[in-house]
C-alpha cells in the first residue's frame, strides 16, 4: 500500500469542512425564534416608508424592493412572498384575477413629478421638449413607466415627441431613474413625488405636474396565495391603512388612498 | 485495496454527474419550455435584433481593446519579476471579484458627470454615460481581467529558452514576443479570450447602472431579457435561449481556434 502523500493528508478534510460551511451559511438566514420572517415584496418607490414601518412596529420582516411588474413576474413563476405591495392597482388585480393573491387592498396614493438637480434651469414640463435635456423615464412594463407615458400622451403631439425624443435611458425600476438622477448622468426623470423626497439629501428637486396631467397613482397590496404566514400578512396590510404603517407612508410623502 | 478504489470511482463520477445536472438542467429547461417556432419568431421582432447586434458590436469593441491593451500587459507580468508584482496582479485581477452593481456604482463614480474624470472627459468633448461607447467601457471593464489572468499565466508558461533563442538568432524582443511568445501561448490566450467574451456577452449591472437602458443604444441582450421578463415571459426565454445559442458557439469557435495548428495569434 502506497504512503498517502501529504497533498492528500491536508486536502481530505476540505470537502466536508466545505459542506459544513455551506449548510451553516445557508441555515444562518432561518429563525432563532422558531417563527419565519414576514416576506415582504415591494415596489421600489415604497422602500423608505416599508423600512421604517417594519422598524417602528417591530415586525420581523425581510423585504425586497424591485419593480412591482418583476415583482409580479416572480409570482407568476411560483415565488410566494407574504405580501405584495404594487405602486398601482391594476397588477395586484391582475395577479388576483389569475387567483394567485387574494383580493387587493388600495393603501396609498402618490403623484407623478419631474425629478431635477436642486440647480436645475428645469422649470416646467415645457422645458423638458427643448434640444439636448437628458431624460430617465421607466420602462414600459413597470408602473412609473406607463404612468410617465401616460402623463406624456397627454400633451400635445409635437411637444410629446419633443420630450420622447429627449429620454435616454428606460430604466427597469424607479431607483435607476433616480440614480441617474444624483450622478447627473440626466437632466431630469419622471419619478414619485415620494422619491424626491426620499432623496432630497441627494440634492434633488421636484417639479409638480399640472393637475389636468396627472395619472392616478394607487399603490395596492394583496396576500400572496399560499403564503407561509397569512396572518401576519393580513395584520402588515392593515397596518398600512391605520398605525405605524399608515404613518410611515404619510412622512414618505404619500398620500391617503383616494 | 479495490473497493475502495471502486468506491472512490463512484464518489468521482457520482459528483461529475451531480455538477453536469445541476448545471445544465436550468439551460435544458429553456429548451423544453420554448418551441423552436418561438425561437425563430422572437428573433424577427426588431427588439431582438437590434439588441443581439449592439451585443455583438460592443463585445467585440471591448474584446478589441481587451486584445491589444491586455496582451502586451500580460506579457509583461508573465515574464518580468519586480517588486510589487503580486501587488499589480492582484489589482488587476480585482474586477473579478467586484459584484457588477460594485462595477456600475465605480465607473460612475470614476468616469461619470460627477465622477473624478468626469469633467476632464467632458472637456475632451469625450460622452461615456447612457452612451454605447458607455457599453463598451463597462464590459471592458467587467471582462478585461478574465482575458489578462490567462495570458498572464500563458505567457509565463512560455519555455524562457525558446524566447532567448529567438533572440540570439538576432531577432528584437518585439519580433520574439510576436513571432514566438504569442502563437507559443496561443491556446491560453485562446481560452482566456472566451471567459472574457462569454462574460462580455452576459454583462448585466454594470451596463445597466453605467450606460443606461436605451433600445438600439444601449440595450445589449441581457437588458432586453430582463424588460421582456415582466411584460412576457415566453419571449424573454426565447432570447435567453437565443442568447445561449449564440454564445455557445462563440465559444466553441474560439476554442477550436485555439486548436488550430494554424494559429498564429489571439483569435
Amino acid at each position: 500500500m502506497r504512503k498517502p502523500s501529504p497533498f492528500a493528508r491536508r486536502a481530505t478534510p476540505v470537502l466536508p469542512a466545505s459542506l459544513a460551511i455551506a449548510a451553516l451559511a445557508v441555515g444562518c438566514g432561518g429563525d432563532d425564534e422558531g417563527e419565519e420572517p414576514l416576506v415582504v415584496s415591494a415596489a421600489s418607490s415604497l422602500e423608505t416608508a416599508f423600512t421604517e414601518y417594519a422598524d417602528e412596529a417591530g415586525i420581523d420582516a425581510k423585504q425586497s424592493f424591485a419593480g412591482s411588474d418583476e415583482l409580479a413576474a416572480q409570482i407568476r413563476q411560483g415565488v410566494t412572498p407574504d405580501v405584495y405591495a404594487a405602486a398601482d392597482a391594476s397588477l395586484p388585480y391582475e395577479l388576483h384575477a389569475e387567483g394567485l393573491v387574494s383580493e387587493p387592498v388600495i393603501f396609498a396614493a402618490n403623484t407623478l413629478a419631474i425629478g431635477v438637480p436642486e440647480d436645475s434651469e428645469i422649470r416646467s414640463i415645457g422645458d423638458l421638449a427643448e434640444p439636448g435635456v437628458k431624460i430617465a423615464i421607466g420602462a414600459p412594463s413597470v408602473p412609473v413607466g406607463s404612468y410617465t407615458r401616460e402623463v406624456i400622451g397627454r400633451l400635445p403631439g409635437p411637444e410629446a415627441e419633443a420630450i420622447l425624443d429627449n429620454v435616454r435611458t428606460q430604466e427597469p425600476e424607479v431607483a435607476g431613474i433616480v440614480g441617474k438622477l444624483t450622478q447627473r448622468a440626466v437632466d431630469a426623470g419622471f419619478v414619485y413625488a415620494t422619491d424626491v423626497v426620499a432623496a432630497e439629501d441627494a440634492g434633488l428637486r421636484a417639479i409638480r405636474l399640472p393637475a389636468s396631467l396627472q395619472p392616478g397613482v394607487a399603490y395596492g397590496a394583496a396576500v400572496v396565495d399560499g403564503a407561509e404566514n397569512p396572518e401576519g400578512a393580513r395584520e402588515f396590510i392593515e397596518g398600512l391603512l391605520e398605525g405605524d404603517g399608515a404613518e410611515a407612508l404619510k412622512r414618505a410623502g404619500f398620500l391617503p388612498p383616494p | 485495496m479495490s473497493a475502495r478504489r471502486l468506491l472512490f470511482g463512484g464518489l468521482l463520477v457520482g459528483c461529475l454527474a451531480l455538477a453536469l445536472l445541476f448545471l445544465c438542467l436550468p439551460i435544458l429547461a429553456m429548451f423544453v419550455d420554448v418551441p423552436p417556432g418561438d425561437l425563430v419568431s422572437s428573433l424577427g421582432e426588431p427588439d431582438a435584433l437590434d439588441a443581439l447586434w449592439l451585443s455583438l458590436r460592443t463585445s467585440l469593441a471591448a474584446l478589441a481593446i481587451i486584445i491589444v491593451v491586455g496582451t502586451p500587459a500580460a506579457y509583461f507580468l508573465g515574464t518580468r519579476s519586480f517588486r510589487g508584482h503580486s501587488l499589480v496582479t492582484t489589482l488587476i485581477e480585482l474586477p473579478l471579484v467586484l459584484p457588477p452593481a460594485v462595477a456600475g456604482i465605480a465607473l460612475l463614480a470614476a468616469l461619470g458627470p460627477k465622477g473624478l474624470l468626469g469633467g476632464t472627459l467632458e472637456d475632451a468633448g469625450i460622452a461615456l454615460v447612457l452612451q454605447t461607447a458607455g457599453v463598451v467601457v463597462a464590459l471592458t471593464f467587467v471582462a478585461a481581467p478574465f482575458y489578462m489572468r490567462q495570458a498572464q499565466e500563458a505567457f509565463a508558461a512560455v519555455d524562457r529558452a525558446q524566447l532567448e533563442a529567438a533572440r540570439t538568432l538576432g531577432s528584437s524582443e518585439a519580433t520574439a514576443f510576436a513571432r514566438v511568445a504569442i502563437p507559443a501561448a496561443g491556446q491560453g490566450l485562446t481560452a482566456g479570450l472566451a471567459l472574457a467574451w462569454g462574460r462580455a456577452l452576459g454583462e448585466f449591472g454594470a451596463t445597466l447602472m453605467f450606460a443606461g437602458s436605451f433600445p438600439g443604444i444601449t440595450e445589449t441582450v441581457p437588458l432586453a431579457i430582463f424588460s421582456r421578463f415582466a411584460l412576457d415571459f415566453t419571449s424573454a426565454l426565447a432570447l435567453s435561449a437565443v442568447l445561449v445559442v449564440v454564445s455557445a458557439a462563440l465559444l466553441l469557435s474560439v476554442k477550436l481556434l485555439g486548436r488550430s495548428p494554424l494559429l498564429g495569434g489571439p483569435g
